[in-house]
């Protein structure tokens, strides 16, 4: 773990009862990160949040935040931490004021700070007009607001949000993720998500999430990320015949007469395949490098891309 | 301290928003008002029968404290039963379980913010016997035993119903269990006045004497008598205390 670090988490486990939750989960997060925690429903995200934000217990490993131990200084690890869970904590018979300044009483904002707390929480995630509004009666974007206000009126270093927009219309999630942008210039970040778009127009980090544990952790856009060179044919060949043609190179097949070939970047290989397609008569539609898109890692690293597709 | 008054302050806006706190309140007023009504025409009727019962505050009032006793054994558990379980039904549970506040501060806030509107519920039922002083000299040392036995039980009732409220998800099994826990605890008194002595390896055995010490019932009873004792009222602390113990043990254990 690095001096440095804000949040470091290793060999965290959890299951419920006999059923496997999430298992081996080593996690680091710098001040200024953005982190993204990809993964399908049931993936393990929403149980990794929860144990960084000490809701629940880790059957085993170790999480400290801002240097202190989260199981044996709970107190002090917490006071880092603002977490906004799936279904917003919000109490429905409570007004938008007293709920924030509930949200600051447990955080342990002395009686002087508190109303100036609420008051930036609510300036920060623009619903200063909600003040008297009761929790109840509010839209459920501007109930993910007041979520977000009670998960940030302390000024915590570190965010935790787990599936932010969830369950927003259209205009709602746009508001609430431009929301989260602008938060995330003060705050340390961990916003998991089932969806891609989201993670990719947020994170600056993505961490997949696949059968409970991590199956990647790389920056958003990776320099370092695989080129690769599509093939598109009107006439195409089978995969093992391009492979054999490519001296046994690996073919993915990415969609119906479209192959995907890893490659260097410089313009060798697509003249190779220009060449084959000529001489093969393939009824070349197009070749261009592409990079590894998210999606691209999301599939591999969860394993959606069939092995049989791979030559 | 910040964060205990956090919760103490939630749970007893909670409660005294809620319809259910209110009905429990009127319910509870409406029953021991019409025994009250019943009792007094019985004396009425009967007023020989005062001579045998130990006079109007033993047997009016006395009957109205075991009368409520029996109305708190369904009524904390519907009010407790929201403390925790609810919560976590509802989901805002994670918000008092992410935040700095220690598992002590949660459980003893929640049980302050319950104990608010049983409070209330007890001093409208004080009101009553109040009510009858007026018309009728009352033993008040009697009356005041009676009530301090009735806010005694009353909050141990309700520290029975936070823990089992820290038992589950589902706010009805919490209100069961604690409404089958306290029945039990009533049942091993009433279980207590059977005269059976068996000897055991030529010594004496009086169960019943144990099961009167264990069970809050017995101990209440004394109270209501007019009877205090510091050895109840130590116990009446020591019961609310372990209960809230093993609340903030189980709290823990779920954070940990």
């Amino acid at each position: 773990m690095s001096a440095s670090n804000l949040l470091a988490a290793t060999g965290l486990a959890y299951d419920y009862g006999r059923h496997r939750g999430v298992a081996d989960i080593d996690l680091a997060l710098a001040p200024g990160e953005v982190v993204g925690l990809l993964g399908v429903n049931g993936a393990g995200k929403s149980t990794i949040l929860q144990l960084l934000a000490g809701t629940l217990g880790p059957g085993a490993g170790r999480i400290e935040i801002a240097g202190h131990d989260l199981a044996r200084a709970p107190t002090l690890a917490k006071r880092h931490i603002g977490y906004l869970a799936e279904r917003p904590a919000l109490y429905r018979e409570l007004s938008v004021d007293e709920s924030l300044d509930l949200a600051a009483r447990l955080q342990g904002l002395p009686r002087a700070k508190r109303a100036d707390a609420v008051a930036a929480a609510k300036r920060d995630t623009d619903i200063q007009d909600l003040g008297r509004r009761l929790i109840g009666g509010l839209s459920k974007g501007m109930a993910q607001r007041v979520g977000l206000a009670q998960a940030i009126v302390h000024r915590p270093a570190l965010l935790l949000l787990d599936e932010p927009t969830s369950g927003l219309d259209p205009s709602q999630l746009h508001a609430v993720r431009a929301l989260i942008a602008r938060l995330s210039t003060k705050h340390a970040v961990i916003i998991s998500s089932h969806l891609l778009a989201e993670i990719q127009a947020m994170a600056n980090r993505v961490v997949i999430v696949a059968g409970g544990r991590i199956v990647s952790d790389r920056p958003a856009a990776d320099p370092d990320a695989p080129i690769w060179i599509e093939l598109q044919c009107a006439r195409p060949p089978s995969a093992a015949h391009l492979s054999q043609l490519l001296d046994g190179a690996a073919v993915q097949t990415h969609a119906p007469g479209t192959f995907r070939i890893p490659g260097p970047a410089d313009a060798s290989m697509r003249e190779r395949l220009a060449d084959l397609a000529h001489a093969h008569d393939w009824g070349l539609i197009g070749l261009a490098s592409v990079a590894d898109s998210l999606e691209q890692r999301f599939m591999q690293a969860t394993g959606a891309i069939p092995q049989e597709s791979q030559i | 301290m910040t964060g205990l008054a956090g919760v103490w302050r939630l749970e007893t806006r909670r409660l005294f928003v809620s319809p259910l706190s209110w009905m429990l309140a009127a319910m509870t007023q409406l029953m021991g008002g019409l025994l009250l009504v019943m009792t007094l025409t019985d004396i009425q009727n009967n007023p020989q029968s005062l001579a045998e019962t130990g006079g109007v505050t033993v047997y009016a009032v006395g009957g109205l404290m075991r009368f409520i006793t029996l109305v708190l054994v369904l009524v904390v558990p519907l009010l407790t039963m929201r403390c925790i379980a609810e919560e976590r039904k509802q989901g805002t549970w994670s918000a008092l379980m992410a935040s700095p506040v220690t598992s002590s501060a949660l459980v003893l806030g929640k049980f302050a913010g319950v104990m608010g509107p049983l409070t209330l519920i007890w001093a409208l039922v004080a009101a009553m016997p109040l009510v009858l002083a007026t018309a009728t000299p009352l033993d008040m040392g009697i009356l005041a035993a009676g009530l301090i036995g009735l806010w005694l039980i009353t909050a141990c009732f309700a520290a029975l119903g936070l823990l089992a409220s820290t038992l589950t998800r589902e706010p009805s099994l919490a209100a069961a269990i604690s409404l089958t826990a306290i029945l039990l605890a009533w049942l091993a008194y009433a279980v207590s006045s059977v005269d059976w002595q068996p000897t055991v390896l030529g010594a004496t055995l009086d169960p019943a004497a144990v099961i009167r010490g264990i069970s809050p019932i017995g101990h209440l009873d004394r109270l209501l008598r007019g009877l205090i004792a510091l050895s109840d009222l130590v116990y009446f602390a020591a019961f609310v205390a372990a209960c809230l113990a093993l609340a903030v043990l189980r709290l823990d254990a779920e954070r940990r």
